[in-house]
């Protein structure tokens, strides 16, 4: 093929490239370094921390993120290496299974948890029939955590079950063969070979968790208060297009910084798969 | 070269239903070379692996210097194991794969590194310790997998078809390394290989195995000059098989033909299997020959010819230094010490009996 053909062909990618992801991030970033007059200033980056609410809301992000992570993996985890030691033929389809809720539409998942959380739902009215006392975890961080566990667990799992695929039967044989239990099997030959798969993991859940603000919106009922919740409310709401951008720029700073650390450390790939 | 230290007793082994290893007996030596030689799938990897503890045998017991370890977990047994895919650990470096099974051991570190350095001289690989294993071709993973397993000092190496990726040159030298390495370590070596020749070289006693069962155990020089059924005997070599009548003691009648032969005690009339080694066969004048034949087919091996000659109705497979074109009027002799008398197995995975040393 010709070089100018090649070009041609590309013209629509790179149209809608510049059309549709380079243009908008030059926005956020025009935007996150001018005031309303249009002129230049640091003002909106530095207020996400020295805004109380923006600070709040963004230390509160981190930690529930860190936390939904957290209880992704120990979850994941074993999980992973439950299935891959199943002696099962079509492994696929146990994937398959757990991909499944992920083809439902993400707010319906959001709002059937709402219904079994609420001060009157499901669990607790059977709870209270079976006389105990109800839980009240709608509209607290924790119902938020268990709305993005649930909903970012695949993307913990996929990567780390990959990877311990990837781990053959003769090596594990062979750590055996020379005198390793399952211990020393576990820490020195699994652990390592799938350090790729935990941290595509990491990466793959701890961003959305960062930068959701859904989940919150609606499991938090406006009490939990997450960075993109106060990003949506300056776009959509105060109409704070310069203050919103500025702190996207900051998350987006935060999110290059995971990708990075991905790109470090998944040499093989494993995570974006999915994405 | 007396004690036995490994007993298999009985071990039967099937996967899912279908039986692999069917009442299995043998014994290894103390510092034996024991060859496990056999076509494709009759089981010797099974062996291995029940040997080494990846597998438990549904029937029979494992004995080791006496000692029951049928049920005893791999990384408990006094044993080490060179794999047939090499496994090699990715994650590690060759001096931390050869590290690996003295850190569980809890060696001191200047003992690891004194072993490292003596296990890799050994397999004629100094210098790599800091090598990645990709960075390896075969025949260098496959020794650095050897220095992994004798580092350990096992009473007993288990080898699964180790040379079995390596070309030719490569083959024989790994070969004479390893009969090195077992007359400077003394340890037992257990073989896996479906290579004849190989078998045949380094071997202090061949087991050939078939579906399953034992066919012959002896020394190579017993299971080459004197194989004990048709089975053993066209493994060994491509001999010439053939089907034949003991007519009398020392005498047999193949393709029609008399012949006298060294054998006794067949009985009379008794239908036999003759075989007769591809060298043994004298091409002579027509005249001078027990049946006549001509020359089909010719190949130049190197040190031999390999012809074929249709005599008879049976296409004998000759090996001779002498170039004898195709379409060549033959005779055929056999020495009588030369024909190999065999009685005919009952089935065609008739158990062979263990042959007294
Ligand atoms: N894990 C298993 N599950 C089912 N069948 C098996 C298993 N392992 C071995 N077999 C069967 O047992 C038989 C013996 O296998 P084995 O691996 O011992 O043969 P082998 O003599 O080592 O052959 P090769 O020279 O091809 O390596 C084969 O028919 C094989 O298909
Ligand atoms: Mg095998």
């Amino acid at each position: 093929m010709s070089k100018f053909k090649q070009q041609f062909l590309a013209g629509p990618y790179l149209i809608w490239i510049v059309g549709f992801i380079i243009l908008p991030m030059l926005m956020i970033v025009y935007y996150a370094f001018t005031n309303a007059d249009g002129g230049f200033t640091f003002e909106y980056i530095t207020a996400t921390f020295a805004s109380e609410t923006n600070r709040k809301a963004m230390i509160l992000s981190l930690q529930l993120g860190l936390i939904c992570t957290g209880i992704c993996l120990v979850l994941s985890y074993p999980l992973a290496m439950i299935l891959n030691n199943m002696q099962i033929k079509n492994q696929s389809f146990i994937v398959f299974i757990f991909m499944l809720p992920m083809w439902m539409n993400f707010m319906l998942r959001i709002l059937a948890w709402k219904l079994l959380l609420s001060k009157n739902g499901v669990f607790n009215s059977i709870l209270t029939s079976l006389g105990f006392e109800r839980i009240n975890i709608i509209n607290t961080p924790a119902a938020v955590v268990l709305g993005m566990v649930y909903d970012f667990l695949p993307f913990m799992l996929l990567p780390i079950y990959n990877s311990m695929t990837r781990i053959r039967k003769d090596w594990i044989e062979a750590a055996k063969d020379l005198g390793a239990g399952s211990i020393t099997i576990f820490f020195k030959i699994i652990v390592p070979l799938t350090v790729s798969g935990i941290i595509s993991g990491i990466v793959m859940v701890f961003v959305p968790s960062l930068t959701s603000f859904a989940i919150s919106q609606v499991l938090g009922g406006g009490q939990v208060l997450l960075i993109g919740n106060v990003i949506e409310q300056d776009f959509m709401q105060g109409m704070q297009w310069n203050a919103g951008s500025g702190l996207s720029f900051v998350l987006m700073i935060f999110v290059i910084a995971s990708m990075a650390l991905v790109n470090l450390f998944d040499k093989d790939g494993e995570g974006t798969a999915i994405w | 070269m007396s004690k036995h230290l490994i007993d298999f007793i009985d071990i039967s082994k099937s996967y899912d239903g279908s039986l692999v290893l069917d009442e299995l007996n043998l014994y290894i030596r103390e510092n034996e070379f024991l060859t496990l030689l056999g076509p494709s799938g009759c089981g010797k990897t099974t062996t291995l692996r029940l040997l080494g503890g990846f597998e438990t045998p549904d029937q029979g017991r494992i004995l080791f210097d006496g000692e029951d370890i049928t049920n005893l977990p791999a990384n408990e047994r006094k044993l080490n194991t060179v794999f047939q895919k090499y496994s090699l650990f990715p994650h590690m470096s060759i001096a931390e794969n050869i590290a690996f099974g003295l850190k569980i051991s809890k060696k001191s570190k200047a003992y690891i590194n004194d072993k490292i350095k003596y296990a890799l001289k050994l397999v004629n690989l100094d210098g790599f310790e800091n090598r990645s294993v990709d960075s390896l071709s075969g025949g260098q993973q496959q020794r650095i997998a050897i220095a992994r397993a004798i580092v350990n000092e096992p009473k007993v190496l288990l080898l699964d078809e180790p040379l079995g990726a390596l070309d030719l040159k490569l083959r024989q030298n790994m070969q004479y390394e390893l009969m090195r390495l077992k007359e400077e370590l003394g340890i037992t070596f257990v073989y896996v290989t479906h290579d004849q020749e190989e078998a045949l070289t380094m071997s202090d006693t061949i087991v050939v195995m078939n579906q399953g069962y034992i066919q012959q155990i002896g020394t190579p020089e017993m299971i080459y000059n004197e194989p004990e059924n048709a089975f053993v005997a066209d493994f060994i070599g491509h001999s010439n098989i053939i089907d034949g009548v003991m007519l009398d003691d020392r005498l047999v009648e193949i393709l029609g033909v008399k012949m006298p032969c060294v054998d006794e005690g067949f009985g009379k009339n008794k239908p036999v299997d003759v075989v007769i080694r591809p060298e043994d066969v004298e091409l002579v004048d027509p005249a001078d020959g027990y049946m006549e034949g001509d020359v089909t087919s010719l190949i130049f091996k190197g040190v031999h010819y390999e012809l074929d000659v249709m005599a008879n109705g049976y296409e004998w497979l000759v090996h001779t230094t002498k170039h004898v074109p195709v379409g060549t009027h033959v005779g055929i002799r056999v020495t009588p010490f030369n024909i190999q008398i065999m009685h005919k197995p009952e089935s065609s995975d008739e158990k062979a009996v263990e042959i007294d040393e």
